[in-house]
Protein backbone atom coordinates (compact mmCIF):
# COMPACT_ATOMS: atom_id res chain seq x y z
CA UNK A 1 0.00 0.00 0.00
CA UNK A 2 1.34 3.30 -0.99
CA UNK A 3 -0.06 5.04 1.92
CA UNK A 4 3.26 3.53 4.07
CA UNK A 5 5.19 6.16 2.67
CA UNK A 6 3.93 8.92 3.86
CA UNK A 7 4.17 7.08 7.58
CA UNK A 8 7.77 8.34 8.23
CA UNK A 9 9.31 10.06 10.84
CA UNK A 10 7.12 13.14 10.59
CA UNK A 11 2.96 13.25 10.42
CA UNK A 12 1.12 13.83 7.22
CA UNK A 13 -0.29 16.45 8.48
CA UNK A 14 3.21 18.35 8.57
CA UNK A 15 3.63 17.22 5.53
CA UNK A 16 0.38 18.82 4.41
CA UNK A 17 1.49 22.04 6.03
CA UNK A 18 4.69 21.67 4.19
CA UNK A 19 3.39 21.10 1.06
CA UNK A 20 0.79 24.05 1.82
CA UNK A 21 3.37 26.27 2.38
CA UNK A 22 3.77 27.00 -1.60
CA UNK A 23 0.13 27.74 -1.43
CA UNK A 24 0.54 30.09 1.40
CA UNK A 25 3.18 32.24 -0.68
CA UNK A 26 1.38 32.29 -3.90
CA UNK A 27 -1.96 33.69 -1.73
CA UNK A 28 -0.12 35.91 -0.29
CA UNK A 29 -0.42 38.65 -3.11
CA UNK A 30 -3.19 37.14 -4.30
CA UNK A 31 -5.55 38.13 -0.85
CA UNK A 32 -3.74 41.25 -0.61
CA UNK A 33 -4.82 42.52 -3.89
CA UNK A 34 -8.72 41.32 -2.86
CA UNK A 35 -8.20 42.91 0.07
CA UNK A 36 -7.12 46.24 -1.63
CA UNK A 37 -10.05 46.23 -4.14
CA UNK A 38 -12.77 44.91 -1.67
CA UNK A 39 -11.85 48.34 0.47
CA UNK A 40 -12.03 50.27 -2.81
CA UNK A 41 -15.44 49.38 -3.05
CA UNK A 42 -16.16 50.00 0.42
CA UNK A 43 -16.61 46.77 2.23
CA UNK A 44 -15.52 47.06 5.59
CA UNK A 45 -12.50 45.15 7.06
CA UNK A 46 -15.09 42.80 8.48
CA UNK A 47 -17.00 41.90 5.61
CA UNK A 48 -13.49 41.28 3.84
CA UNK A 49 -12.40 39.24 6.71
CA UNK A 50 -15.92 37.09 6.57
CA UNK A 51 -15.90 36.63 2.59
CA UNK A 52 -12.75 34.93 2.84
CA UNK A 53 -13.36 32.82 6.14
CA UNK A 54 -17.02 31.67 4.68
CA UNK A 55 -16.20 31.82 0.99
CA UNK A 56 -12.42 31.14 0.51
CA UNK A 57 -12.16 31.02 -3.55
CA UNK A 58 -9.98 33.37 -4.90
CA UNK A 59 -11.60 33.55 -8.64
CA UNK A 60 -15.50 33.90 -7.02
CA UNK A 61 -14.55 37.00 -4.41
CA UNK A 62 -12.04 38.98 -6.94
CA UNK A 63 -15.70 38.70 -9.66
CA UNK A 64 -18.31 39.04 -6.52
CA UNK A 65 -16.02 42.78 -5.91
CA UNK A 66 -16.46 43.79 -9.64
CA UNK A 67 -20.38 43.35 -9.53
CA UNK A 68 -20.58 45.16 -6.31
CA UNK A 69 -18.55 48.00 -7.68
CA UNK A 70 -21.26 47.42 -10.97
CA UNK A 71 -24.26 47.87 -8.48
CA UNK A 72 -25.40 44.23 -9.16
CA UNK A 73 -27.60 42.57 -6.82
CA UNK A 74 -27.25 39.91 -4.33
CA UNK A 75 -28.95 36.63 -5.92
CA UNK A 76 -27.05 37.40 -9.15
CA UNK A 77 -23.31 37.82 -7.54
CA UNK A 78 -24.78 34.47 -5.60
CA UNK A 79 -25.53 32.61 -9.52
CA UNK A 80 -22.15 34.22 -10.91
CA UNK A 81 -20.46 32.45 -7.91
CA UNK A 82 -22.09 29.09 -8.76
CA UNK A 83 -21.39 29.01 -12.10
CA UNK A 84 -17.51 29.89 -11.37
CA UNK A 85 -17.03 27.29 -8.56
CA UNK A 86 -18.88 24.05 -10.05
CA UNK A 87 -15.73 23.23 -11.09
CA UNK A 88 -14.43 22.29 -7.93
CA UNK A 89 -17.55 19.63 -7.96
CA UNK A 90 -15.36 17.50 -10.88
CA UNK A 91 -12.38 18.55 -8.98
CA UNK A 92 -13.84 16.95 -5.46
CA UNK A 93 -15.00 14.26 -7.59
CA UNK A 94 -11.00 13.27 -8.76
CA UNK A 95 -9.74 13.82 -5.59
CA UNK A 96 -12.15 11.80 -3.99
CA UNK A 97 -10.34 8.66 -5.93
CA UNK A 98 -7.19 9.05 -4.41
CA UNK A 99 -8.10 9.42 -0.88
CA UNK A 100 -8.00 7.14 1.79
CA UNK A 101 -11.48 6.16 3.46
CA UNK A 102 -12.23 8.73 6.79
CA UNK A 103 -15.21 9.45 8.49
CA UNK A 104 -17.80 11.79 6.89
CA UNK A 105 -17.29 14.66 9.19
CA UNK A 106 -13.69 14.42 8.38
CA UNK A 107 -14.14 14.68 4.64
CA UNK A 108 -17.26 17.44 4.95
CA UNK A 109 -14.63 19.31 7.04
CA UNK A 110 -11.50 19.43 4.12
CA UNK A 111 -14.19 19.55 1.20
CA UNK A 112 -14.91 23.08 2.17
CA UNK A 113 -11.16 23.72 1.42
CA UNK A 114 -10.67 22.08 -2.08
CA UNK A 115 -9.46 25.47 -3.81
CA UNK A 116 -7.83 25.11 -7.42
CA UNK A 117 -4.31 25.69 -5.70
CA UNK A 118 -5.30 23.06 -2.86
CA UNK A 119 -6.57 20.60 -5.42
CA UNK A 120 -3.62 21.10 -7.57
CA UNK A 121 -0.82 20.56 -4.62
CA UNK A 122 -3.04 17.48 -2.93
CA UNK A 123 -3.80 15.97 -6.29
CA UNK A 124 -0.42 15.92 -7.45
CA UNK A 125 0.83 13.83 -4.69
CA UNK A 126 1.92 10.31 -5.43
CA UNK A 127 -0.56 7.22 -4.12
CA UNK A 128 -3.32 7.72 -2.04
CA UNK A 129 -3.51 10.85 0.52
CA UNK A 130 -4.94 10.95 4.02
CA UNK A 131 -7.38 13.26 5.79
CA UNK A 132 -4.82 14.70 7.94
CA UNK A 133 -2.72 15.69 5.02
CA UNK A 134 -5.48 17.00 2.70
CA UNK A 135 -6.02 19.44 6.13
CA UNK A 136 -2.68 20.70 6.51
CA UNK A 137 -2.53 21.64 3.15
CA UNK A 138 -5.93 22.90 3.38
CA UNK A 139 -5.28 25.53 6.59
CA UNK A 140 -1.83 27.17 6.14
CA UNK A 141 -3.51 28.13 2.78
CA UNK A 142 -6.17 29.09 4.16
CA UNK A 143 -4.65 30.92 7.21
CA UNK A 144 -3.18 32.62 4.48
CA UNK A 145 -5.85 33.75 2.40
CA UNK A 146 -7.85 35.13 5.12
CA UNK A 147 -5.30 37.33 7.26
CA UNK A 148 -3.84 38.52 4.06
CA UNK A 149 -7.33 39.70 2.54
CA UNK A 150 -7.63 41.94 6.09
CA UNK A 151 -3.97 43.33 5.30
CA UNK A 152 -4.71 44.36 2.20
CA UNK A 153 -7.44 46.15 3.14
CA UNK A 154 -5.56 48.19 5.16
CA UNK A 155 -1.86 48.35 3.46
CA UNK A 156 -2.71 46.96 -0.41
CA UNK A 157 -1.71 50.40 -2.02
CA UNK A 158 1.64 50.13 -0.17
CA UNK A 159 3.17 46.58 -1.81
CA UNK A 160 5.75 47.87 -4.16
CA UNK A 161 4.69 49.09 -7.76
CA UNK A 162 7.91 46.84 -9.36
CA UNK A 163 6.58 43.92 -7.85
CA UNK A 164 2.92 44.49 -8.41
CA UNK A 165 2.71 42.61 -11.98
CA UNK A 166 5.24 40.07 -11.17
CA UNK A 167 3.45 38.54 -8.10
CA UNK A 168 0.52 38.17 -9.83
CA UNK A 169 2.25 35.27 -11.55
CA UNK A 170 2.73 33.43 -8.20
CA UNK A 171 -0.27 30.94 -8.95
CA UNK A 172 0.92 30.63 -12.20
CA UNK A 173 4.22 29.54 -11.09
CA UNK A 174 3.08 26.79 -8.49
CA UNK A 175 0.73 25.63 -11.09
CA UNK A 176 3.49 25.29 -13.89
CA UNK A 177 6.05 23.58 -11.00
CA UNK A 178 3.23 21.01 -9.66
CA UNK A 179 2.68 19.66 -13.82
CA UNK A 180 6.26 19.74 -14.93
CA UNK A 181 7.46 16.97 -13.20
CA UNK A 182 4.76 14.71 -14.40
CA UNK A 183 4.99 15.77 -17.81
CA UNK A 184 8.69 14.02 -17.54
CA UNK A 185 6.57 10.53 -15.78
CA UNK A 186 3.89 10.31 -18.68
CA UNK A 187 3.41 11.16 -22.30
CA UNK A 188 -0.31 11.02 -21.31
CA UNK A 189 0.10 13.87 -18.43
CA UNK A 190 1.31 16.20 -21.84
CA UNK A 191 -1.45 14.91 -24.18
CA UNK A 192 -3.95 15.68 -21.20
CA UNK A 193 -2.18 19.23 -20.11
CA UNK A 194 -1.78 20.29 -23.84
CA UNK A 195 -5.34 19.78 -24.88
CA UNK A 196 -6.75 21.04 -21.97
CA UNK A 197 -4.61 24.16 -22.57
CA UNK A 198 -5.90 24.79 -26.20
CA UNK A 199 -9.46 24.05 -25.33
CA UNK A 200 -10.18 26.37 -22.74
CA UNK A 201 -7.55 28.91 -24.80
CA UNK A 202 -10.11 28.67 -27.80
CA UNK A 203 -13.46 28.27 -25.48
CA UNK A 204 -12.96 31.08 -23.43
CA UNK A 205 -12.90 33.59 -26.18
CA UNK A 206 -16.73 32.74 -26.31
CA UNK A 207 -17.46 31.21 -22.82
CA UNK A 208 -18.10 32.67 -19.07
CA UNK A 209 -14.26 31.80 -17.55
CA UNK A 210 -15.84 28.97 -15.35
CA UNK A 211 -17.84 27.24 -17.98
CA UNK A 212 -14.73 27.30 -20.37
CA UNK A 213 -12.47 25.50 -17.97
CA UNK A 214 -14.86 22.76 -17.13
CA UNK A 215 -15.88 22.02 -20.53
CA UNK A 216 -12.46 21.97 -21.50
CA UNK A 217 -11.47 19.99 -18.54
CA UNK A 218 -14.03 17.29 -19.20
CA UNK A 219 -13.53 17.29 -22.67
CA UNK A 220 -10.02 16.48 -22.79
CA UNK A 221 -9.76 13.70 -19.53
CA UNK A 222 -12.55 12.20 -21.39
CA UNK A 223 -11.23 12.28 -25.18
CA UNK A 224 -7.87 11.23 -23.80
CA UNK A 225 -9.29 8.48 -22.11
CA UNK A 226 -10.85 6.92 -24.64
CA UNK A 227 -8.02 7.50 -27.32
CA UNK A 228 -5.47 6.22 -24.93
CA UNK A 229 -6.70 3.85 -21.89
CA UNK A 230 -3.79 2.99 -19.99
CA UNK A 231 -3.27 3.65 -16.55
CA UNK A 232 -1.32 6.52 -15.42
CA UNK A 233 0.44 4.45 -13.09
CA UNK A 234 1.29 1.61 -15.67
CA UNK A 235 3.17 3.97 -18.21
CA UNK A 236 5.28 4.70 -15.67
CA UNK A 237 6.66 1.30 -15.89
CA UNK A 238 6.59 1.56 -19.44
CA UNK A 239 7.98 4.38 -20.44
CA UNK A 240 11.15 2.83 -21.08
CA UNK A 241 9.66 1.16 -24.49
CA UNK A 242 7.55 4.32 -25.18
CA UNK B 1 -22.59 45.08 8.31
CA UNK B 2 -25.26 45.79 5.62
CA UNK B 3 -27.96 42.66 5.13
CA UNK B 4 -27.19 42.32 1.89
CA UNK B 5 -23.82 41.65 2.54
CA UNK B 6 -24.76 39.03 4.47
CA UNK B 7 -27.11 37.34 2.77
CA UNK B 8 -24.13 38.02 -0.26
CA UNK B 9 -21.75 35.69 1.64
CA UNK B 10 -23.88 33.47 3.13
CA UNK B 11 -25.44 32.63 -0.61
CA UNK B 12 -21.90 32.83 -1.99
CA UNK B 13 -20.58 30.17 0.67
CA UNK B 14 -23.56 28.10 0.31
CA UNK B 15 -22.85 27.60 -3.62
CA UNK B 16 -19.05 27.29 -3.15
CA UNK B 17 -19.13 25.08 -0.66
CA UNK B 18 -22.07 22.60 -1.83
CA UNK B 19 -20.29 21.39 -4.79
CA UNK B 20 -16.99 20.92 -3.43
CA UNK B 21 -18.50 18.83 -0.79
CA UNK B 22 -21.08 16.54 -2.48
CA UNK B 23 -18.62 14.25 -3.73
CA UNK B 24 -16.54 13.52 -0.67
CA UNK B 25 -19.96 12.27 1.37
CA UNK B 26 -22.10 10.74 -2.07
CA UNK B 27 -19.33 9.28 -4.17
CA UNK B 28 -18.55 5.69 -3.53
CA UNK B 29 -15.06 4.71 -5.09
CA UNK B 30 -15.99 1.41 -5.70
CA UNK B 31 -19.31 1.80 -7.30
CA UNK B 32 -17.79 4.44 -9.60
CA UNK B 33 -17.19 2.39 -13.23
CA UNK B 34 -14.08 2.12 -14.82
CA UNK B 35 -14.40 4.27 -17.55
CA UNK B 36 -15.55 6.98 -15.12
CA UNK B 37 -12.48 6.19 -12.99
CA UNK B 38 -10.10 6.55 -16.05
CA UNK B 39 -11.75 9.92 -16.75
CA UNK B 40 -11.49 11.29 -13.28
CA UNK B 41 -7.57 10.53 -12.87
CA UNK B 42 -7.18 12.27 -16.05
CA UNK B 43 -8.53 15.29 -14.63
CA UNK B 44 -5.53 17.09 -12.47
CA UNK B 45 -3.37 16.90 -15.59
CA UNK B 46 -6.44 18.46 -18.01
CA UNK B 47 -7.17 20.40 -14.84
CA UNK B 48 -3.80 22.41 -14.51
CA UNK B 49 -3.18 22.49 -18.56
CA UNK B 50 -6.54 24.80 -18.41
CA UNK B 51 -5.67 26.62 -15.38
CA UNK B 52 -2.38 27.58 -16.77
CA UNK B 53 -3.55 28.27 -20.07
CA UNK B 54 -4.66 31.09 -21.26
CA UNK B 55 -4.75 33.09 -17.98
CA UNK B 56 -0.77 32.94 -17.56
CA UNK B 57 -0.62 34.44 -20.83
CA UNK B 58 -2.90 37.70 -20.60
CA UNK B 59 -1.38 38.70 -16.93
CA UNK B 60 -0.43 41.71 -18.78
CA UNK B 61 -1.52 43.59 -21.36
CA UNK B 62 2.22 42.43 -23.50
CA UNK B 63 1.50 38.52 -23.75
CA UNK B 64 5.80 38.42 -23.56
CA UNK B 65 5.45 39.58 -20.12
CA UNK B 66 3.55 36.11 -19.54
CA UNK B 67 5.26 33.80 -21.82
CA UNK B 68 8.49 35.13 -20.03
CA UNK B 69 7.10 33.97 -16.55
CA UNK B 70 5.97 30.16 -18.08
CA UNK B 71 9.19 30.04 -19.66
CA UNK B 72 11.15 30.81 -16.24
CA UNK B 73 8.68 28.34 -13.97
CA UNK B 74 9.12 25.83 -16.95
CA UNK B 75 12.70 25.65 -16.16
CA UNK B 76 13.12 26.07 -13.22
CA UNK B 77 10.58 23.15 -12.20
CA UNK B 78 13.06 21.23 -15.13
CA UNK B 79 15.69 21.77 -12.93
CA UNK B 80 14.40 20.41 -9.74
CA UNK B 81 13.45 23.47 -8.17
CA UNK B 82 10.89 22.84 -5.47
CA UNK B 83 7.44 24.87 -5.95
CA UNK B 84 8.75 27.50 -3.47
CA UNK B 85 11.91 27.86 -5.26
CA UNK B 86 10.02 27.82 -8.77
CA UNK B 87 7.39 30.61 -7.32
CA UNK B 88 10.06 32.87 -5.48
CA UNK B 89 12.25 32.03 -8.71
CA UNK B 90 10.35 33.03 -11.53
CA UNK B 91 9.16 36.35 -9.80
CA UNK B 92 12.38 37.40 -9.42
CA UNK B 93 12.73 36.80 -13.12
CA UNK B 94 9.15 38.99 -13.84
CA UNK B 95 10.70 41.63 -11.69
CA UNK B 96 13.90 42.00 -13.12
CA UNK B 97 11.95 42.40 -16.63
CA UNK B 98 8.82 44.85 -15.55
CA UNK B 99 11.12 47.37 -16.21
CA UNK B 100 11.09 46.37 -19.83
CA UNK B 101 7.04 46.60 -20.09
Amino acid sequence: MKELSLSGSSHPFVFGLKDGSSIALGYIPAAITFGFIAQTVHLTSVETLLMSLFVFAGAAQYMALSLLAAGTGAFEIIFTTFIVNIRHFLMSASLNEKTLPGRPLQKAGYAFGITDEVFAVTSMKEGTISSAYIYGVFLISYVSWASFSVAGHSIGDLLPSILQQSLTFALYALFIALLTPSLKKHRKVIYLACSAAVMNSLFSLWLAEGWSLILSVILSAGFIEWAAPHSLEKTQNEKEGA
Amino acid sequence: MSQQMIIIIIGMALVTYIPRMLPFLFFRTEKIPPKIEGILKNVPYAALGALIFPGAVFIHDNPLFGITGIAAAFLFSLLGGGLIVVVLGSIAVLTLITPLF
